[in-house]
Parts: C-alpha cells; sequence; structure tokens
C-alpha cells in the first residue's frame, strides 16, 4: 500500500518535472513560445483565407469560352476589360451608389444612437441598448430580409402607418423622385436603403460606441472651459478622436452592402449588383473567371476608400 | 479688495433620498483679486468639486456662485472667465501643441496668424518656444504641464484654476514647477486658486489656504497662522504634523478635557530625566510655563536632517502615542534616545494649541 502510494508520487514527480522543464524552456525561449503560438492560426490564415483568395485571383485571368461555355487556363486580361462594358460598369457603378447611400444613412442614424449610449445613459440602459444593438444579428439574416418584403409591401405595416398618419401624397411624391423612388417601397431604392440600413446598422453602432468610449470626458470639458461651444467641441475635438470609429464601421457597411446578393434580389427595383452577378455568373452560367473579376472589384474599391481615409487623417488619433 | 469668486452657502448633492452624497456642504469663500488661494485637503474632501463648480463643470445644488459680482449660478463653462488646468493635463491628442494652445482663441473667432502669434507667445512664456509643431504624446510629463498652462493663459482669464496640475510630476520637477507657478503668479497678477492634497504645496505657494474635510471648510487662513493656529484637530493634523491630546489625557495635562495640538519639533526631552528607574510619574506639574510628561521612546527614524522620534506615553489603561523632531546637526548619534529607554519630555505651554471641539471626526 505505502509502496504503491510512494512509487505514484514518484510518476507524478517525474512527470511534473518535464512540464516544468517544458515550461521553463518555453519561458527561457519565447520566440519558440511565438512559434508554437502563432503557426496554427497563421497556417489557417494563410493557405485556407489567402490561399483561396489567390486561387480565386489567379483564375480571373483565365479564358471563358462563351461558345463552348468552358473555362480554359489561358492567361487573359478580357474579363478585367469586359468589367468596362456598359452593362457591367453599370453593375458596378449602382451596387457603388447603393454601398455609398448606406453607409451615409447608417453613419446619420448610428452616431446618435452611439452617442446617447456612451454619453447619457446609465449603465442599465447602455447594457438595455447593447442587447438591443446585437439581438438582431442573433436572427437569421435571410428571415429579416424577408420580413422586410412583408413590411414594405403595399399591405405592409409601414404603409398602413403612413395611410393613417395621412402622409400618402408625401410618400406617393417621394416616390415618384427618379433614381430613388419606385412604384412601391419594396420596389423602389428608398426600401432597399431601409433594408441595408437595418441589416448592417449593428456594425456601424458598436465602433462608434467603442471610439466614443475611449475620448475621455476632459476633453470635452477642456474645450468648454476655454470658450467653445458645444457644436464647437463636437466639430473640433468629439468628431474628430470619434471619425476613426466611424470609418471603421463604415468599413462594414461599404463592404458587406458591395458584397450582398440576397437584399438586391429581394427588395428593390431590378438589375443586378455585384454580388448577384458573382453569383449568376459562377451559378448558372459557369463564367468562374468574369465572377472572379468581379470580386475583385469590391477589394479593389473598398483599398481606394481606406486610402481616401487614411489621406483624411481617419487613423491620426489612433 | 475686488472679490475674484464668492461662494454663498454653496452645496453640492449627488444621488437622492437615503443615499445622497454631500460633496460640497454649505461652502462659503471669498477670493479675492490676484490672490494665489489654496483648497487643500484629503482625496474625497470637496475641493475638486469646488473648483468645477468655479469652472462651470457642475452646478451647485444650492447657494449661488459669484465670479467677479456677476452671478455665474448655471451659467456654462464656455461663458465663464475663468480657465482651468486639469489634473491629466487634457490636451487635444489630434492637434499638435501650437493648436492645442490657440484651440481658445480659435474658438472665439480670432483671426488665424493672430491666435498662433499670441499661442507662441503664451509657448514662449513656459518656455516651450521650439515645441509647437510636436503632438502631445511627444512631451513629457513636465512638458505637458506647461502646455496645459499655456493653453490656459493664452485666454487671459481673470481666474486661474488648477487642479492638483503637479500631481503626476516626480518630486523634482514637482519642486520646479511650484516656483515657476509661483513666479508665474506674480508676473501675471490674476487670481490663481488651486486645488491640492499635498500640504507643503500649499504652506509653500499660498497666499491663503481653505482646508476642506467631508465637503465642509475647517479652516481659511493665512499659511503661517493655518500652522500656528490651527482650528481644529483636522487642520492640526492635516496641515503638517502634529500631536493631537484629548480626552483624560488632556485633562490631566491641562485640566480640561479640551483636544489641544502640540507640534513635534516644539517638544524636547529634559536633559537631567534619565528615567531608568522604576514608577514613572506621569504628568508635571507646570514649572516655567513648560510642560512635563514621562514617556518611552518606541522608534527612532533618521531622515536626513532631522531625526523622528516616537514615544508611549502610558495613562493609566490608556495609550498615547506623540512625536518629536530633534535635528541631526545638533544631535549625534550617540546623543539620541535609545528604542525603549524612558524620558521626560516638555514643551513650552505657549506652543500648545487649544482645538475646538465639534462633532466632525
Amino acid at each position: 500500500m505505502m509502496q504503491s502510494v510512494v512509487s505514484s508520487l514518484s510518476t507524478t514527480n517525474t512527470s511534473n518535472k518535464t512540464l516544468r522543464w517544458l515550461a521553463n524552456t518555453l519561458y527561457r525561449k519565447d520566440n519558440l513560445f511565438l512559434l508554437l503560438l502563432l503557426t496554427p492560426p497563421l497556417l489557417w490564415f494563410g493557405v485556407v483565407y489567402l490561399g483561396s483568395l489567390f486561387a480565386l485571383l489567379w483564375q480571373s485571368f483565365y479564358t471563358f469560352d462563351s461558345f463552348s461555355m468552358l473555362v480554359t487556363p489561358d492567361l487573359t486580361l478580357e474579363n478585367y476589360r469586359s468589367l468596362f462594358d456598359a452593362t457591367n460598369f453599370d453593375i458596378i457603378l449602382r451596387t457603388l451608389d447603393m454601398a455609398v447611400s448606406v453607409t451615409i444613412a447608417t453613419a446619420l442614424i448610428g452616431f446618435p444612437i452611439a452617442y446617447y449610449m456612451t454619453r447619457y445613459g446609465s449603465p442599465a440602459e447602455k447594457g438595455f441598448f447593447y442587447v438591443a444593438v446585437i439581438l438582431p444579428m442573433w436572427a437569421s439574416y435571410i428571415v429579416k430580409a424577408y420580413a422586410w418584403t412583408v413590411i414594405l409591401s403595399q399591405q405592409g405595416v409601414l404603409y398602413w402607418c403612413i395611410h393613417h398618419l395621412g402622409l400618402m401624397s408625401a410618400l406617393n411624391y417621394i416616390l415618384q423622385i427618379p433614381n430613388i423612388g419606385g412604384n412601391t417601397l419594396a420596389t423602389s431604392n428608398i426600401g432597399r436603403v431601409i433594408v441595408f440600413t437595418y441589416i448592417w446598422l449593428p456594425f456601424m453602432i458598436l465602433p462608434i460606441q467603442a471610439a466614443l468610449e475611449r475620448v475621455p470626458s476632459n476633453l470635452l470639458q477642456a474645450s468648454a472651459d476655454l470658450g467653445a461651444k458645444p457644436a464647437q467641441t463636437f466639430r473640433k475635438i468629439l468628431f474628430p478622436l470619434v471619425f476613426p470609429g466611424v470609418v471603421a464601421g463604415s468599413i462594414f457597411t461599404f463592404s458587406l452592402t458591395l458584397g450582398d446578393y440576397i437584399i438586391p434580389q429581394l427588395v428593390g427595383p431590378s438589375g443586378l449588383f455585384i454580388g448577384t452577378m458573382v453569383y449568376t455568373m459562377q451559378g448558372s452560367v459557369g463564367n468562374i473567371p468574369l465572377a472572379a473579376a468581379f470580386t475583385v472589384v469590391p477589394i479593389i474599391l473598398v483599398s481606394i476608400y481606406l486610402a481616401m481615409a487614411k489621406r483624411a487623417g481617419a487613423f491620426d488619433a489612433l | 479688495m475686488t472679490i475674484a469668486v464668492e461662494f454663498s452657502a454653496v452645496s453640492r448633492h449627488y444621488g437622492d433620498g437615503k443615499q445622497i452624497v454631500r460633496a460640497v456642504d454649505n461652502v462659503s469663500i471669498a477670493v479675492a483679486e490676484g490672490e494665489f488661494f489654496s483648497m487643500l485637503g484629503p482625496s474625497g474632501s470637496g475641493k475638486t468639486t469646488c473648483l468645477r463648480l468655479i469652472a462651470g463643470f457642475e452646478q451647485p445644488s444650492t447657494g449661488s456662485i459669484h465670479i467677479f459680482g456677476k452671478n455665474a449660478t448655471g451659467s456654462p463653462p464656455y461663458e465663464r472667465e475663468v480657465n482651468t488646468v486639469f489634473q491629466d493635463y487634457a490636451l487635444f491628442p489630434h492637434m499638435n501643441v501650437l493648436d492645442n494652445v490657440a484651440y481658445g482663441l480659435r474658438v472665439k473667432g480670432v483671426q488665424k496668424s493672430e491666435s498662433y502669434k499670441r499661442a507662441e507667445d503664451a509657448l514662449t512664456l513656459v518656455a516651450l518656444a521650439d515645441y509647437g509643431l510636436r503632438k502631445p504624446s511627444q512631451l513629457s510629463g513636465g512638458q505637458r504641464q506647461r502646455v496645459a498652462l499655456a493653453r490656459a493663459l493664452v485666454n487671459k482669464p481673470r481666474v486661474l484654476l488648477l487642479d492638483e496640475p503637479l500631481g503626476a510630476l516626480d518630486l523634482k520637477l514637482r519642486e520646479q514647477m511650484q516656483l515657476e507657478l509661483k513666479t508665474l503668479h506674480r508676473k501675471l497678477g490674476i487670481t490663481f486658486i488651486y486645488v491640492t492634497h499635498d500640504q507643503s504645496e500649499a504652506l509653500s505657494m499660498s497666499d491663503r489656504v481653505a482646508v476642506f474635510n467631508h465637503g465642509r471648510i475647517e479652516q481659511v487662513d493665512h499659511p503661517r497662522q493655518l500652522y500656528t493656529e490651527p482650528k481644529t484637530s483636522f487642520v492640526a493634523d492635516f496641515v503638517g504634523t502634529a500631536n493631537v491630546v484629548s480626552g483624560a489625557l488632556a485633562l490631566q495635562i491641562t485640566g480640561n478635557q479640551q483636544p489641544f495640538s502640540i507640534r513635534p519639533e516644539h517638544i524636547s526631552i529634559l536633559s537631567n530625566s534619565n528615567m531608568a528607574n522604576s514608577g514613572i510619574p506621569n504628568v508635571d506639574t507646570v514649572q516655567n510655563q513648560m510642560m512635563q510628561i514621562a514617556g518611552e521612546v518606541v522608534d527612532i527614524q533618521y531622515h536626513g536632517a532631522t531625526s523622528k522620534i516616537e514615544f508611549d506615553v502610558h495613562h493609566d489603561a490608556f495609550t498615547q502615542r506623540l512625536m518629536m523632531v530633534l535635528s541631526n546637526t545638533e544631535h549625534t548619534e550617540a546623543q539620541l534616545p535609545q528604542v525603549k529607554q524612558k524620558l521626560m519630555l516638555c514643551w513650552p505651554k505657549s506652543r500648545m494649541v487649544m482645538l475646538e471641539t465639534h462633532g466632525n471626526d
């Protein structure tokens, strides 16, 4: 009995020793430790993430024979050239238009909410707002998009509200504006902006809220102390300091809108988006090279957007 | 004498009902124009809240505040002729030093070239003339402090509010900045209201000091009077170090329950008083205006120029700790008493300060 306890003690001792030796070695050689720590995520990121992206980019130079509907690995720039064909370029402009509108709309709606959360909300209110902002993200995206088609339809609740508020003539006036309007809300660009804004709003509110949280309140007090009226404090102190948060949020809303292919099919006027175009090209048509070329467009647009934001000093306060 | 800032029965309460916190409780003060006025107290004593009430970041719950005779109660910070130097400087991180300093002028509509010129002058005043193009993050703590000072002074405030401005600096730098602030005050002639928890800072710099405790003012006085004639036991203890004696021991010494304070530097050891024998005589009678008491050495601490000696004075079942200070230039190490040595202590009766008794603490 005694013997076995002693022997089991000694085995735990040796395993402890090995563990300690391992821990001490890793502590002394922290490069080895970092290597162990980073190898799995770097493999994942390098192979799965960047690898697939580069495979996609590579395929955008392949040739699609529209006659035989076959893809051949002959390298060509034809896919990129065809992006500038009138019909394809329209798709890009239409998508870009929507992405910009949605970004502006989410920023305009998101900022006041985030501002209220940080500057005025009690801890309980803050918690409520967090849940209220994040909760819709737990529901299925497709369900939400379909729900909006019902809300926006002519028999829907929004029309009912507008009708009872006596604002039908105002709505009809707005719907008659070219490019923005349409036959009904559900088939207008306004409707599409509303749905996109609803879906992406959390992605705008949370970064702005985080940025606002980082601005010490004594900076705002210092500004007021130096004679700045609230509007000046907002313009010269608060907004420049929060702007990186707005940019971070807008990167989400901008790129998510650029790549979306479901909402454009469900709400708004007909006409392809980059996302629906990619979907069509790689699905029913089988033109993977052109689909790949279209995929590059949002990457380039977001890169340009980031470069512009950097030049505008969006990251100076980080 | 013009009064720069006047508090009339100002209170600032937080919360409501039973959970009420009286950060500032019925405070009345009048700060004269051109005065260097310090608000001294431990953290949570209400001194910073008072400063924020003057700046306009907070509004009084009751009472009124006048700044140069004008009722400032309810007016926002941007309408007050006061500027604040914040404890952690509160420099705008996205602007360079020059833009920080010029900010106050720019928002008031001063021309860009004119405001930059005046900002340069203000930076010269605080000896940072060549730092205009740096970002605050590129400056040391002391330099940030000066920028914060220049940013406030460029607006030519009639009252400069300083909220523990030297708290984050190390000792040497703090002493240097104290001197510079004092020089600046003399040069500009404007009112300085200075919040600090450092009693030596308050004593060395101020014309007058208000001592805060629990949201109330314990005493407002000139530094010398504050030290030599403290009115309450809190002031005696907080401003410098003091032996505050109360209760039964006070009764035995003075024949009166009223507490009194005696500074450590006024206590001395009776030269022929080696009380190695048993039967410690306690408080002695009044002899030549000197008070005498027997004590036992508990601890001796070396402080460079001085040595601090702590005594226990036993009185019935209860023991009072007293402290005295001996100059190390006048006493060699051999002349200092030993721990556990029993000695007679004495002090001049004239140095004892009778304290007010009130229910605060």
